[in-house]
């Protein structure tokens, strides 16, 4: 009984760790919040229990409301967008969609009912883990809402086919100003706008003029312009140019999963969408989060990008001691390499995953 | 709006579905022009040396092909100084009706000149030679280190239509449509190409790469195509990739994919990924492939003409360029042989061109090559 106690006070001990400058909180803020949880589909209900119990281990004070969703299902069920009305905050996993099944995605559908007009994902290197890049720390801050998903497609006469991309000032330019104020806030030096106006001049050049009007207002900023097939190449060759990307609705997708899968893996980046009264975090980058059946028989789904995303939605609410204490152990357990799920290379299950981030809480 | 747009839909598809079953059999590459090459014994084909780098590097292409006998005879064809009112660009008429007439061509990098009231020159030659597919052989070369190494892999990208239809307007101030138009058409064409590829070059797999999850009506009908022309290759294996998690298996692990097919939009993104997993598009070979056959080989770098003149270009790209044009001919033991010579020339390390890290010059490595034939 007593190793359970001393291995992790001897780890305390002898690894740097110091105590965080005190964050003076405002009177009752320790009243438990109240977080709708969203398992989803495939993965998700592992994923999202895996967090369920690090917050138990935290002695977190967050109160989940668990409710049913599936990708399959014709709407997201009143209840739910009530409870995330209430409370304001919401975890959840993967919600599959049918591929060509005339069935809209509830992913999007839910994005678009709560205005979450913004999706970030943080990819950076882990350390312990070797991956081809080196010094990949990207923001990728993605219009959520409109651009090619608005979902407006038609078939003019049989055998063609015509999609909408939409693209309005308003939407432009209240994601230029969240991506330049997270920049300031978050000590972020440089913001860089992708599109492809050579080719959709009218489309992505209002995007691009919402950019650099925003940019005009934050001189400390450095801001540039790059062209998305251009950026993925760089991407993949010299990742350490980027710092913040802004980019439009599909070309976030693209370059947010490369970035990704340069950095660790999809399953290791945290990310949410957050919007202004809102905000739902969730596997940052979308490939791979409701996962294949054979990760969910044998539960070898990596929870990490989720456990890192509840650390961002803890510091969200304003817990930032424990939003440290699970970033600390998710880093230490991803240092150390012992448990270390497929996608990563190893063999471990979604609970050797859990058991050893809890151990190694302090 | 709407009824122009309309209308130009309705004109391609209606001119296209009465001609589909005439040009399906002149789609790929015939027959009739290898027995020319037997009888006459050379093929001659269009060159565009190009601006900048691009006379240099042609030079090159030129001098390998004697050393390695290729029976290529070579028509130069230059960009003029002047828009010419039948095409509406710097390319002369009679530039176009050579690729026409001969079935081939390669491109060396051409500079658009700015301005307005002429087309791209890249668009002219896309629009009046009805290049449908884009196909970027992605292979790692030995010798030359990037951060992966067993990349070899076929991009395969619709190059008329999708997101670049260029069909745009502001509805009201402050928004802005932009139209994504995907064709039956257009996509059991580059569909058919792509397994053809395949199929003549031993490939064992096709990967559709789609959005169809959120573009279902766009993407849907796009992988409706692939599918029925995946079911008269069943040797092939036939799989469909959303484009994020693509993304995501390029950079994490390139081996998993072979031939890849795609929309424009996705297609650009993703072969330009793929060229900068090699080393870049100094290295990148590509070819057009049009209606009839057509095949026209190009390099995608820029003209570079801080370079120009001064022997320090680095050929590779050109010269792999002209490999895939003459696998598209047929020929393929001269195109394995000047391949061979190319990848050993660079990993042996004693001759390679400043951009790969080395010091030789244009000249030397081309001498280098045709040692190595």
């Amino acid at each position: 009984m007593y190793r359970r106690r001393l291995l992790p006070l001897l780890r305390h001990h002898l690894t740097q760790h110091y105590r965080s400058i005190t964050y003076m909180p405002r009177p009752a803020s320790a009243t438990p919040r109240h977080v709708t949880l969203i398992p989803g589909d495939g993965i998700g209900p592992l994923v999202t229990s895996a967090v369920v119990s690090v917050f138990s281990a935290l002695h977190a004070p967050i109160i989940f409301e668990p409710y049913e969703v599936h990708g399959t299902m014709p709407s997201v069920p009143r209840d739910v967008i009530e409870s995330i009305r209430r409370n304001k905050v919401c975890i959840k996993g993967g919600l599959s969609t049918p591929v060509g099944g005339g069935v809209s995605s509830l992913n999007v559908a839910m994005r678009k009912e709560l205005d979450l007009f913004a999706s970030l994902v943080h990819c950076r290197n882990m350390e312990g883990l070797t991956t081809r890049h080196r010094g990949v720390d990207i923001v990728v801050v993605r219009e959520n809402t409109e651009g090619e998903y608005a979902g407006l497609e038609h078939e003019v006469v049989p055998g063609v086919v015509e999609s909408l991309k939409v693209i309005t000032k308003f939407c432009s330019e209240r994601i230029a100003k969240y991506a330049f104020e997270y920049a300031y806030l978050n000590n972020r030096k440089k913001v860089t706008a992708v599109h492809k106006a050579n080719i959709m001049k009218l489309a992505d050049g209002l995007f691009l003029e919402s950019c650099r009007e925003v940019a005009q207002n934050y001189p400390g900023i450095e801001y540039n312009e790059i062209i998305v097939d251009n950026c993925c190449m760089q991407l993949v060759s010299k990742p350490e140019q980027f710092d913040v990307m802004v980019t439009p609705n599909l070309y976030g997708n693209l370059v947010a999963n490369t970035a990704a899968g340069i950095a660790g893996g999809t399953g290791l980046m945290p990310g949410g969408n957050v919007g202004p009264d809102y905000a739902i975090f969730e596997q940052g980058a979308s490939a791979g989060n409701v996962g294949n059946e054979k990760i969910v028989e044998q539960k070898k789904a990596n929870p990490v990008a989720l456990l890192l995303s509840s650390a961002m939605m803890l510091r969200h609410l304003q817990f930032p001691s424990f939003a440290d204490r699970l970033k600390t152990a998710v880093q230490r357990v991803i240092k150390e390499g012992k448990h270390y799920t497929k996608d990563l290379g190893g063999d471990s299950t979604t609970q050797d995953v859990v058991d050893a981030v809890i151990a190694n809480l302090d | 709006m709407a009824s122009q747009i309309v209308r130009r839909v309705l004109a391609r598809s209606s001119n296209h579905n009465s001609s589909l079953t005439r040009s399906l059999d002149r789609f790929f590459f015939s027959s009739s022009t290898t027995a020319a090459a037997a009888t006459n014994g050379s093929i001659t084909a269009t060159l565009f040396p190009g601006d900048g780098i691009g006379p240099e590097i042609a030079e090159s292409v030129k001098l390998v092909f004697k050393s390695a006998e290729v029976p290529i005879e070579w028509e130069e064809h230059y960009v003029g100084t002047e828009i010419d009112p039948r095409t509406q660009s710097f390319l002369t008429w009679e530039s176009l009706e050579s690729v026409r007439r001969n079935r081939v061509g390669l491109k060396g990098p051409m500079a658009t000149p700015i301005g307005k009231g002429h087309r791209s020159l890249n668009l002219t030659l896309r629009k009046e030679l009805n290049l449908y597919a884009n196909v970027r052989p992605c292979y790692s070369l030995p010798g030359y280190k990037t951060r992966y190494d067993d990349v070899d892999l076929i991009t395969i990208r619709e190059n008329t239509e999708g997101e670049y239809s260029g069909l745009e307007h502001q509805v009201v101030r402050g928004v802005v449509e932009s139209l994504k138009i995907i064709t039956r058409q257009a996509s059991l064409r580059v569909a058919e190409y792509a397994f053809h590829y395949a199929k003549t070059h031993g490939r064992e797999r096709v990967s559709a790469i789609h959005k169809a999850n959120i573009m279902q009506k766009t993407d849907g009908l796009f992988l409706k195509c692939c599918r029925e022309v995946a079911e008269k290759y069943p040797e092939i294996t036939y799989e469909e990739v959303i484009i994020d998690n693509c993304c995501m298996m390029l950079v994490k692990n390139p081996a998993l994919f072979d031939v890849l097919v795609m929309p424009n939009l996705y297609g650009d993104i993703i072969s330009d990924l793929c060229a900068g997993l090699i080393g870049g598009l100094g290295l990148t070979p590509s070819c057009n492939i049009g209606e009839g056959g057509i095949a026209l080989a190009e390099a995608v770098h820029g003209s570079a003409p801080d370079i120009a003149g001064k022997n320090m270009a680095n050929p590779t790209a050109l010269l792999l360029s002209a490999v895939t044009m003459l696998r598209h001919l047929e020929l393929h033991d001269k195109a394995d042989q000047i391949q061979n010579a190319i990848l050993t020339t660079i990993a042996e390390g004693k001759y390679r061109t400043i951009d790969i890290g080395g010091s030789s010059s244009t000249s030397d490595f081309t001498k280098a090559l045709c040692d190595h034939l």
